[in-house]
């Protein structure tokens, strides 16, 4: 990093390796990508099947299953409904599991350390 | 182009007093917004302080241009299924945006896309990097927009003239640079919620109504858009009828379904939206309003376009000035005669003007926060209001460019043009960010391998595609469907280049980063955590 270039944040300055390397904060991430990355594969790999199978499976897609509804039709509507659920799901876990942890690192940085950050600021500049 | 007389049973005089209706009440509120509209954060994300639901509904005004009414429910009403595919495609996508994006973006940066790529890294050349690519997609927008809005004007006002075309287009022009110099931000998202709430209403009310044609039986209405078509018209039903000739057309639907699936959380617009929330879980909620309002909105055309393949029928709609693109307002005037179609009409005058409104502003942004004062003036600008004073410089410029462009752009085909913006956001933005939010050795080199390798790539290979060249002529029209005519320099085949040039954006990240020694481990300790906990982020400014 060049040095003479600033930060976004110039004001404040927490031991943010620190922070980063805290069981607190590891357990944070793990519960952030524990659930993010899987679920992202997930979805892919489903919208790709779709998009494969629309592509190159014109046949199977065709089967009529009631009257004029056919597989691809249901195909498609259920990727409605995967990224409906995906959404709902992804909305309860971080409510449940991410923002409790999320808030109470965040009030320790904002609130913790502001005094000493300011004293230091100053010893700085 | 074609330019008969404008759809039958249009009344140009009633379709302008309604649109003149939405732009006075628009104008109105724009400049209360304006009153508290002074400062920067004000112009560039409305001091933070939208709420999550308000926000989602401008998102999906943003988002639901009329490529995604006209363009889909008449690709489905003519060719049918395949329509279909790419309104999932735009859908599906937001999942990235919500599950990887959006929050983190949100806890890092403060204005523009340029905020959070440049946060680990030295700064001028990444933003000077992200403007560039901000630019690039938004003015390929842009000129999607403006192309459409010419067919537009020939098929709802009845103007044939070119020059009559033109002026309408620099109406619509100059009205969308005042919302933006006058609202900012502010106004800008005020207008994106007053179309949403318009479009998704007119959708449904038409949905409905045709629905109810056919006692609520989707089946029905699909047998019935099947017996209008007659012989063949079974293959309305099944995937294909536009994508399955030949091997390269399937892999060039391939490469497109990746960069809508891609792009969506690219693109510079709808990152920028989500500073206008004050904090992560609001961007969270803005953007499960968005994926809701936009699913059920993609519902909604698969139906109007199924319903106008059986109401109004496929020769009808390829008769019609503006072909495909006036399946819905032919839709409209089946089921509701004249004064629907006003109302259709003036809904989708709303829509290009609002979407253009949002892209001008992102780009005025880019320019004046990354550019102006971070490159030019070095991050060291006192005056924040000599910045946004740029930035409203800028709005009028890239409104001028708008207007011009569409002018000449006007007749061109819309889709090829939204479908390469979001394969330049797929191949430029998307590796960046993904990489700077989770991978702790990404660094500076990588950064800028990935955005001018990723933007490069994909304009020269769209230039050698058959999009641009060569295409052959088709013997009823007498004209190639390429961009230019009586040349061939293609040697890309396919259309749309987002599956090369999306691999190859991750690939030179990941080797630009490698081949350098810079490490940004310090910095990356400080985005990872403020993009996790929402430390030190941007607050709400209260006025």
């Amino acid at each position: 990093m060049s040095g003479t270039e600033q930060g976004p944040l110039p004001e404040a300055a927490p031991d943010w390796t620190e922070i980063q390397g805290s069981a607190e904060f590891t357990e944070l991430r793990r519960r952030l990508r524990g659930w993010v990355f899987p679920m992202t594969a997930a979805f892919l790999v489903w919208y790709l099947l779709y998009v494969l199978l629309s592509d190159y499976a014109h046949d199977f897609m065709s089967t009529k299953l009631w009257g004029n509804i056919n597989v691809g039709l249901v195909f498609g509507l259920l990727q409605f409904v995967s990224t409906f659920a995906i959404t709902s799901l992804y909305v309860r876990h971080a409510n449940r599991k991410l923002d409790p942890v999320a808030a109470k690192i965040r009030r320790d940085i904002e609130d913790g350390g502001a005094d000493t950050d300011r004293a230091l600021e100053e010893g700085v500049r | 182009m074609n330019l008969a007389a404008g759809v039958e049973g249009s009344n140009p005089a009633l379709n302008i007093s309604i649109f003149a209706v939405f732009v006075v009440i628009t104008l109105v509120i724009v400049f209360r917004a304006s009153r508290s509209s002074k400062t920067a954060v004000d112009y560039y994300a409305a001091g933070h302080s939208f709420t999550g639901a308000q926000n989602g509904i401008a998102i999906s005004g943003d988002y639901l241009s009329a490529a995604s009414f006209l363009g889909i429910a008449g690709i489905i009403a003519v060719s049918g299924y395949d329509g279909f595919l790419y309104s999932i495609g735009f859908l599906v996508a937001w999942l990235i945006a919500l599950l990887l994006v959006a929050e983190l973006l949100r806890n890092t940066g403060k204005y523009t896309m340029g905020d959070v790529l440049s946060f680990r890294m030295r700064q001028r050349p990444i933003r000077a990097a992200a403007a560039v690519s901000t630019l690039v997609v938004s003015i390929f927008y842009l000129l999607a927009q403006m192309a459409g809005a010419g067919g537009l004007v020939a098929l709802l006002l009845g103007i044939e003239a070119k020059t009559g075309q033109a002026l309408v287009i620099a109406v619509v022009g100059v009205i969308m640079i005042l919302y933006v110099i006058i609202g900012g931000m502010r106004g800008t998202t005020w207008v994106q919620i007053i179309k949403a709430t318009m479009l998704i209403i007119g959708a449904f009310a038409m949905t409905v109504w045709v629905l109810g044609q056919y006692g609520f039986n989707l089946s029905a209405l699909l047998g019935d858009a099947v017996q209008k078509v007659g012989e063949g018209g079974e293959k309305l039903l099944n995937p294909g009828a536009q994508y399955g000739k030949t091997g390269t057309t399937r892999l060039d639907f391939l490469s497109l379904a990746l960069a809508l699936v891609l792009g969506t959380a690219g693109l510079p617009h709808v990152l920028m939206r989500f500073y206008t929330v004050p904090s992560a879980k609001e961007a969270r909620k803005s953007v499960v309003w968005a994926i809701w309002l936009i699913g059920i909105f993609y519902l909604f055309t698969l139906v109007l376009g199924y319903g106008a393949g059986a109401l109004v029928g496929a020769d009808a709609i390829n008769a019609a000035p503006g072909k495909t693109n006036s399946a819905a307002p032919l839709l409209a005037y089946a089921l509701g005669g004249t004064v629907l179609l006003g109302i259709i009409a003036a809904v989708a005058f709303a829509t290009i003007l609002a979407v253009v409104a949002g892209l001008t502003i992102t780009a005025s942004a880019s320019f004046a926060h990354d550019i102006y004062a971070n490159v030019i003036k070095k991050g060291a600008v006192d005056d924040k209001k000599q910045e946004v004073r740029v930035a409203r410089y800028t709005a009028v410029v890239i409104g001028a460019v708008a207007i011009l462009g569409g002018i000449l752009a006007n007749g061109q085909n819309i889709a090829f043009l939204v479908a390469l913006a979001f394969a330049i956001a797929a191949s430029a933005n998307l590796p960046t960010i993904l990489y700077s939010l989770f991978w702790k050795r990404f660094n500076t080199s990588g950064a800028l391998w990935s955005i001018y390798g990723g933007l490069t790539i994909c304009l020269v290979l769209i230039v050698f595609s058959p999009a641009v060249s060569g295409k052959p002529v088709d013997p009823v029209t007498g004209k190639s469907p390429s961009m230019l005519q009586g040349v061939d320099f293609h040697w890309f085949p396919l259309d749309n280049p987002g599956i090369v040039s999306i691999p190859a954006a991750f690939l030179l990240g990941y080797l630009g980063t490698v081949l350098s020694k810079e490490r940004t481990d310090v910095k990356y300790a400080e985005m990872e955590v403020r993009s996790l906990t929402g430390a030190h982020a941007e607050k709400a400014v209260i006025h």
